[in-house]
């Protein structure tokens, strides 16, 4: 997806040709446009039509909200009075309130979880899948399959199969090995490895695929190199594979920390913050902060908490596109 | 840059000079037909280029094994075996809860509650489906999440294109600063919008009238993706050059080079972009979650969770079952497009 670079303009007849539309364009974008009507005529005004729907969906929901996020952020805001402005009271307020820490506690914790089930196997998966020979399409298609399932079916789906009881789906295969029953949602401490196993189920898939594209650009002399240097399959990998996939390996890692910092689905499906707050997470406080809240919407402290977490997020962000930017121009 | 086929002056000079001659004469037609066939030759001319130099001599696509790796028996039945297991893991993992999904569709629910995993000890009972498509109205909810994603595709479709074409081709000297503004966005988390969002479609600045409980609630927000915009503009920049310039000498204006050279031309970005698009609307949850309160025009990912409690187990499995269907059909259909799609997550996706 690199952008190649274009040639200079050919010299031919379009320059030489006085007067015709590719010079009125022309002389637009490099000689200052002397008044409205040269501009028209040079098309200003048809470049401003096509930029229209852009400016106009932009500006509307996504750069006027943004900028209205900062102001809201420090404003009581009630729908029925006018907002009023009241300092830093909102963000006073969000990290004075006890649950935030067992919120921020908890997604971290998921995140943790996360990387311990979802980082490892989608690299040995991609790593061994790269060897395949035949039907390479059959395991990735696989593989990418649960990722096309809507979040929410998996997440019902799974809900279902979580069910405690003797006769539920996994208590029932666990059964025949003689492990279980076991309480999956229903328990403070099981909860949360049961929402992140959901949640691996669901996305390893697409981490498989993108280390397999990965893997396809590792240059094949690399590995004819190590083989004359005597290196069997293993020191293969450990000195050539894995060194070459280093940098995806850091952006998958930045991905799901960003992706699961803001991990909102499963805990709002599954087990709607519970058993007893074990579930909460920062998005889900924000929600309840602005949509479920008996008093009327806290539009303040939703936004001020969003605010905290973006900034929180910008940092890996801005590692991120620093990274994707040096690979696409490399 | 390497000398390729379109890169000699000499082949421009004939095009653009052909095209002079027959301007007047012929028109769109034959500009496309010529535009397309510099495509074509400055793509095979690149994608040679790429396979000259990314896969030397032998050509032999490899992983860390050779082909004499290959042939030695500890490797083949060692690797071999390791296959066959990871193949009954995937089909376990990947297609194990699709098919178990399958079944409870047309499962009895007292077999469901009692003996999930009994392969149909009372008998099918197909009416699941007809209960979920029809009492449950899930065909409903299935009408509004197409509709949904139509709208949304729609919108981001209009958007990438006509702003990538405008910043990429038609370059205007406020194009930097609008790419900025763009391109910053992807910095900012879907989550800083939810609220101010969520009250900007409650009062719309100069609409005059609350936009919740409509599609277009969520349609027009969807066609602000700073990714689409940067996908298809980076597939603009890359397109040949001279191609538009032999279209101007035509005398096409800016609106016919979009409709009749770019837009053609893009078919492969514009395809990627639809799956994306598509899919998204698809698996969308938390903002029409929020801006659709009118169960009536409710998509069915918002839908299926209010209904769980109310529904009947077997007839709930077998709605989840046909919400389903689309996605998997078209994920079969469009394995490549999906799968490229997928890895490209790791290059550009914010």
């Amino acid at each position: 997806m690199t952008a190649t670079t274009s040639p200079p303009p050919p010299p031919g007849p379009a320059h030489a040709r006085p007067g015709g539309t590719g010079s009125a364009h022309r002389a637009a974008r490099s000689g200052r446009p002397r008044s409205l009507a040269t501009w028209v005529r040079g098309g200003g005004l048809s470049t401003l039509v096509f930029l229209l729907p852009l400016i106009v969906i932009f500006g509307l929901f996504s750069w006027f909200p943004i900028v209205r996020a900062v102001i809201m952020s420090f404003q009581e805001t009630n729908l029925v009075t006018a907002p009023t402005f009241v300092g830093l009271d909102n963000f006073r307020q969000v990290l004075n309130d006890p649950i935030l820490w067992k919120a921020v506690r908890n997604t971290m914790y998921f995140a943790f979880l996360a990387l311990l089930f979802g980082y490892p196997i989608p690299l040995v998966a991609a790593v061994l899948m790269r060897e395949v020979r035949r039907a390479k399409g059959l395991y990735s298609a696989l593989a990418y399959l649960p990722v096309v399932v809507p979040p929410v079916v998996a997440v019902l789906l799974w809900k279902f199969f979580y069910n405690a009881s003797p006769t539920g789906v996994f208590n029932t295969m666990l059964g025949w090995v003689g492990l279980g029953p076991y309480p999956w949602l229903q328990d403070a401490s099981w909860a949360m490895p049961s929402l992140v196993l959901a949640a691996t189920w669901a996305g390893a898939g697409g981490t498989i695929i993108i280390y397999l594209a990965a893997l396809t650009s590792v240059p094949p002399e690399l590995y004819d190199a190590s083989e004359v240097d005597g290196a069997g399959l293993w020191r293969k990998i450990w000195h050539v594979t894995l060194p070459q996939l280093r940098g995806v390996l850091f952006i998958t890692l930045i991905l799901q920390v960003i992706g699961t910092a803001q991990v909102f689905l499963e805990p709002y499906l599954f087990t709607g913050g519970g058993p007893n707050n074990a579930t909460v997470t920062v998005l889900l406080l924000i929600y309840r902060y602005a949509f479920q809240n008996s008093l009327g919407g806290d539009y303040g402290a939703a936004t001020a908490l969003s605010l905290m977490l973006a900034a929180v997020l910008a940092v890996f962000s801005i590692l991120y596109f620093r990274l994707t930017r040096s690979w696409s121009t490399s | 840059m390497t000398l390729s086929p379109t890169d000699n002056p000499s082949e421009i000079d004939v095009v653009s000079g052909d095209s002079e001659r027959t301007a007047d004469a012929s028109g769109a037609s034959d500009m496309e037909v010529r535009a397309r066939r510099i495509a074509r030759e400055r793509r095979a001319a690149q994608s040679g280029r790429g396979r000259r130099t990314s896969r030397p001599s032998d050509g032999e696509d490899r992983g860390a094994l050779s082909r004499a790796d290959w042939r030695r028996p500890s490797i083949r039945w060692g690797m071999g075996g390791t296959h066959a297991v990871l193949l009954v893991l995937l089909v376990f993992v990947g297609l194990g809860p699709m098919l178990l999904l399958a079944k409870f569709a047309v499962t009895p629910t007292q077999d469901i509650l009692r003996t999930p995993m009994e392969i149909f000890p009372n008998g099918i009972a197909w009416e699941n489906l007809d209960k979920a498509w029809n009492d449950v109205e899930v065909s409903k909810y299935f009408l509004n999440t197409i509709w949904l994603a139509v709208g949304s595709w729609a919108s981001q479709i209009l958007v990438a294109t006509t702003g990538g074409y405008a910043l990429s081709v038609l370059r205007p000297r406020y194009g930097r600063l609008i790419q900025a503004l763009v391109l910053s966005t992807m910095f900012v988390p879907a989550i800083v919008l939810l609220v101010p969002l969520y009250l900007t479609i409650l009062d719309p600045p100069l609409l005059g009238q609350s936009l919740i409980d409509s599609f277009w609630a969520v349609w027009l927000p969807a066609g602000a993706s700073a990714f689409n915009v940067l996908l298809v503009q980076r597939f603009f920049d890359s397109l040949p050059r001279e191609v538009f310039e032999a279209a101007r000498v035509d005398g096409a204006g800016t609106f016919r080079l979009f409709w009749s050279i770019v837009l053609p031309m893009s078919k492969p970005i514009i395809g990627v972009v639809s799956v994306f698009a598509v899919i998204a609307a698809w698996k969308d949850f938390l903002w029409p979650l929020l801006v659709l309160k009118d169960p009536d025009i409710q998509p069915l990912s918002v839908r299926l969770p209010s209904i769980e409690a109310t529904t009947d187990l077997g007839v709930f499995l077998a709605a989840l079952a046909i919400s389903t269907v689309i996605p998997v059909a078209l994920f079969l259909v469009f394995q490549r497009l999906f799968l490229q799609g997928a890895g490209l997550g790791g290059a550009v996706k914010g």
